[in-house]
């Protein structure tokens, strides 16, 4: 009785563990892993308990920078509560709305350089990265025929305004080739006005296929295995093919352990989604309903 | 295992003999991206309409550092700096840079000088390029009351980021 008692509890941690090793597949912040990611919770049983996962999953997406690095040597636990309750007194403060890269926004920070004092920046987002209120999103646009690039912390004080003109995302992680394609693919007028999308609508993928200008480039896209690039192959010679398939790491997908230690594990990334998940719904919900208000007030719409 | 790679990749062209002559194995330099700091002989691109610089644009010759004046010898945002320009001498403030900014302050794509003369007044009556707005601040704290006074490039700039 005892033995199978045992048997019975080792079934179980060793079920634990292979349910925890598939888990740490999913939990990249990585856009392709999504729909691998919806298809497991799909799977997984009992209704109520796949919604707040599902919800936990999606917010990852939506609020990166709440999850902390996961080099443990950067690891303090104490520190990333105390960020993550700032972030939120921020969040409450100012509107960060849903982005993505690949998403065109438009900031307003208060400057003392500037003569009205505050400024005004429209781009394209091409890249967003680091964790808590070191967290940053770097805009691109092409003003007067010349590349202009502005990084901005998502926490500053100083930021008045966030606005999303379209919400989209791009085929890849990272739009730094943007640098060295043609100048239409990253130019926006800053009057642009905003694209709402329907509600409940997902966030749609933008297929777009930009036009690179010939060499010399910034980085050596050719090793980056980009999606959004349409004509990298024109301007290839046959060294950099050769070097190309040398440098390609094509076992890097099976690494587990790789994996494992890129992502926060599940245990970790439920205590904190349990912890700021009520809050930051709250305050979703309270920012539809502020933009449903504008958006039925607004005198364009009554004019059109 | 190389050489097999190499066949298989462009089996007709290149023999392996020839592949190897032309790549080594391994590289003895490192090849991570460069700084972009304008250092001396740095290109850099005038984006007022002076004449000089204008045609210096035009005939593909862009002018060249030589001299950045502050202590580190590399030139940031607001600094001052001696180019060769048509085989002139002439003195430029740096108002756009390449390098990787602070935070809030913009990047820009190439990098962008005014011409001066030692007065401080520019060359030129029209700067086409967006501004960083944190050079008003910049150039107002270089500008002493008897020395040269910088900000009459801002009265000519069009447009601030």
């Amino acid at each position: 009785m005892v033995l199978a008692v045992r048997k019975s509890v080792e079934w179980g941690i060793t079920a634990a563990k292979l349910f925890v090793r598939r888990e740490c597949r999913i939990l990249s912040t990585l856009p392709e892993k999504q729909e691998y990611a919806e298809k497991q919770i799909e799977r997984a049983p009992s209704g109520r308990k796949s919604i707040t996962k599902k919800s936990i999953l999606e917010s990852r997406h939506i609020y990166p920078e709440f999850l902390p690095d996961p080099n443990p040597n950067w690891r303090n636990s104490l520190r990333e509560k105390l960020e993550r309750e700032d972030m939120l007194k921020r969040r409450g403060q100012v509107e960060i709305p849903e982005f993505y890269v690949g998403s065109v926004l438009a900031v307003t920070i208060s400057d003392p350089h500037a003569q009205s004092k505050t400024n005004k920046f429209v781009g394209i987002c091409i890249e967003r990265k680091g964790c808590g209120l070191r967290a940053d999103f770097t805009l691109r646009n092409v003003v007067d025929h010349q590349g202009v690039e502005v990084r901005y912390d998502l926490y500053d004080p100083t930021i008045q305004k966030i606005q999303v003109l379209r919400l989209e995302k791009r085929l890849d992680d990272k739009l730094l080739y943007l640098r060295d394609s043609l100048p239409e693919y990253s130019t926006f007028p800053f009057d642009m006005d905003q694209e709402i999308l329907p509600e409940g609508s997902e966030v749609p993928v933008n297929p777009i296929q930009v036009v690179l200008k010939p060499k010399p480039w910034v980085e050596r896209w050719e090793r980056q295995e980009l999606k959004g690039i349409a004509n990298i192959e024109e301007y290839l010679t046959e060294k950099n093919k050769i070097k190309r398939e040398l440098r390609k790491t094509p076992w890097e997908k099976y690494d587990l352990m790789k994996q494992y230690r890129k992502t926060i594990p599940i245990e970790d990334q439920k205590e904190i989604w349990t912890e700021v998940y009520t809050q930051l719904h709250q305050l979703q919900s309270a920012q539809k309903k502020m933009s449903r208000k504008r958006v039925f007030t607004s005198p364009k719409s009554l004019l059109a | 295992m190389f050489k097999t790679l190499v066949s298989k990749i462009i089996p007709s062209t290149l023999t392996p003999t020839k592949c190897c002559s032309i790549m080594p194995p391994t590289c003895s330099f490192h090849t991570t991206s460069c700084l972009n700091e304008v250092r001396l002989l740095t290109r850099l691109r005038v984006v007022d309409n002076s004449e000089i610089g204008k045609r210096a644009m035009a005939e593909g010759k862009p002018p060249r550092v030589i001299c950045v004046y502050n202590k580190k010898r590399v030139g940031f945002i607001g600094d001052r700096v001696l180019v060769a320009i048509k085989g002139q001498k002439k003195k430029g403030i740096l108002v756009g840079l390449k390098q990787i900014q602070k935070v809030r302050v913009p990047k820009f794509d190439s990098n962008n000088v005014v011409l001066i003369d030692d007065n401080g007044t520019p060359l030129g009556n029209r700067i086409h390029v967006p501004i960083p707005t944190i050079l008003r601040t910049i150039l107002k704290e270089r500008t002493h009351a008897k020395g040269a006074d910088y900000t009459k490039l801002l009265a000519i700039a069009t447009r601030f980021v």
